[in-house]
């Protein structure tokens, strides 16, 4: 992967003219580099990243694999577009194996998400089965550590 | 200096004459300091590959506790050979060849122990590694410090050997990539030296730690090079490119008889590395490009980083080309390096070293480690950029 994505994904963050320094490049070709995968679409966005067992919020994650039979024109892939369209679900793969589609269902409790997958996730046309698991906590996401803060042990000077 | 003169004179005399570190001396003073933001380690600021220290770990479980054969683990011992014949190109027999020691630094003392006669010269250059000089003087050698240039990108050249050598010269120490200027020799360069060696008839020691950790070519080691596998000792280990420093473990390959010298004095002075350490690294050679691709990458934008910011505040530096460090020129600023590494310590809380623990030809320089993270290095150059504006 580009050396300039790699960075952008570890931090988007970062100043353009430090991203330039560390990759020998004048400032305008990073600036119009990122440009043109904005414009092509490789960079979908920028988020940040949260630590969401800290805010105490309001709110329950499922894990939902769900089995789907493939339809003849579109594969299992207008079942997932249609799946994608609400908002409830924030992520959403195909997979192999004994299931087909995994999502990341976020809802207020647990009751909400149960109405989500029998009333509208369960009755799509297409799904065959559902079965769903509650995240209980985050320890790491994205690559990132949620518990971090260690100590350098390193001696201060050393040859 | 408090204490009993008595004692003090009893001491032998090449030890109480010999200063302690530079490195050890300004240690003290940081280590009195808080929130020091700190370019003077020479160490990874990456842990260990995490699979290497999860088979640590299991080989504790197993019970790996015990002496190794003298050489180290036969299985080490042949997972080197192989590597070090596809990195450096050079090609040992696991059986004879291969000497696994405590650190470079255990593997650099036992071959000047193992050659050096009282009186044999040594051939090094400055600036270097802390121990180079300290450890021919303990071996009874006499040192002979060649001086690198920052014009030259602190290379050494044939010239410059030729004006030092006599005829009690025996040895030639390198070491490249160069830990404190970040220098590298490139094929051409290490063409020249080899015939030098040769044509003197000189044995080389060779410490090529940093081997791994260059950042626009890719390394060229002289045991490559026609001639010098037979009169070389080659040495390398795992604390820099594996981030494996505390385990201690290192190596040398080199002609049979001149490992079997080396490995009476292990013998009989430290018996084996590790087996802990020995296994660790049995592991580490399991698959060194992706835990070292990694780290390459993450040190050559510090590099870039560091050098763009130097740049940008008009200080003088020859590009680092290898090892993690950048060997800036402080000498416009009027101050001894000493003197700057001082105030920019107390002033701004930034460490660096000042060149003079590397040898007397580092005056005037400092050496900055970028064995740190993006992070501390911005904020580091922050201050840097205030310091220097005062001065």
């Amino acid at each position: 992967m580009d050396e300039l994505l790699k960075l952008l994904q570890s931090n988007a963050l970062e100043p353009r003219e430090n991203i330039a320094r560390m990759l020998n490049l004048p400032l305008a070709d990073v600036n119009q580099r990122i440009a043109d995968y904005e414009k092509r679409g490789v960079i979908r966005g920028y988020q940040a990243l949260l630590n969401e067992d800290k805010l105490g919020l309001d709110q329950v994650t499922a894990v939902i694999e769900v089995k789907v039979t493939p339809e003849r024109e579109g594969g299992f892939n207008s079942v997932a577009e249609r799946v994608c369209k609400f908002s409830e679900v924030h992520s959403a793969y195909l997979m192999s194996g004994a299931y087909d589609l995994l999502l990341f269902v976020v809802g207020r409790n647990l009751r909400e998400v149960a109405a989500f997958v029998s009333e509208r996730l369960a009755p799509l046309e297409g799904v065959i089965s559902t079965s769903t698991h509650f995240m209980l906590k985050t320890y790491k996401h994205h690559g990132v550590l949620m518990q971090q803060d260690k100590s350098d042990e390193r001696l201060s000077i050393s040859p | 200096m408090s204490g009993s003169p008595s004692l003090r004179n009893r001491i032998n005399t090449t030890v109480r004459d010999m200063p302690r570190s530079g490195i050890r001396d300004f240690f003290d003073i940081v280590s009195t300091m808080k929130d020091v933001i700190s370019l003077g380690i020479g160490e990874p600021d990456f842990d260990t590959p995490w699979h290497v220290r999860e088979s640590t770990v299991f080989a504790l479980e197993r019970g790996v506790t015990h002496y190794t054969s003298n050489l180290g683990y036969l299985d080490l011992r042949r997972a080197l050979v192989k590597y070090v014949q596809k990195t450096f190109g050079a090609e040992y027999n696991p059986d004879n060849e291969v000497l696994v020691t405590v650190g470079v630094s255990e593997a650099l003392d036992l071959a000047l122990r193992a050659l050096i006669n009282p009186g044999d010269e040594v051939l090094y250059h400055e600036p270097c590694y802390v121990s180079y000089r300290a450890t021919i003087l303990l071996a009874g050698g006499i040192p002979l410090a060649v001086e690198t240039k920052a014009a030259n990108g602190f290379r050494l050249t044939r010239a410059m050997l030729e004006a030092k050598v006599t005829p009690k010269t025996k040895l030639l120490m390198l070491n490249f990539p160069n830990n404190p200027t970040g220098a590298v020799m490139g094929r051409e360069d290490l063409e020249d030296i080899a015939a030098f060696a040769r044509e003197r008839d000189l044995l080389v020691i060779t410490d090529e730690i940093y081997g791994e950790l260059t950042y626009d070519a890719a390394h060229t080691s002289i045991v490559s090079l026609p001639g010098l596998r037979e009169r070389t000792i080659f040495l390398h280990g795992f604390s820099k490119a594996w981030a494996m420093t505390g385990f201690r473990l290192g190596y040398a390959c080199g002609p049979t008889e001149l490992i079997e010298a080396m490995m009476k004095i292990h013998q009989y002075t430290m018996l084996c590395a590790s087996s802990l350490a020995q296994k660790a690294a049995l592991e580490a050679l399991a698959r060194p490009e992706s835990d070292i691709a990694e780290m390459l990458g993450e040190y050559r934008r510090r590099r870039n980083f560091l050098a763009a910011s130097f740049a940008e505040l008009g200080m003088e530096c020859h590009r680092p080309l290898g090892a993690f460090y950048a060997f800036p020129s402080v000498a416009k600023f009027g101050l001894a390096s000493r003197e700057f590494a001082l105030r920019l310590l107390t002033e701004e809380k930034v460490a660096v070293v000042p060149g003079t623990a590397f040898g007397e030809c580092g005056e005037g320089f400092v050496r900055c480690a970028y064995a740190t993270s993006l992070e501390n290095i911005k904020e580091a150059m922050v201050r840097l950029r205030r310091f220097v504006a005062r001065l």
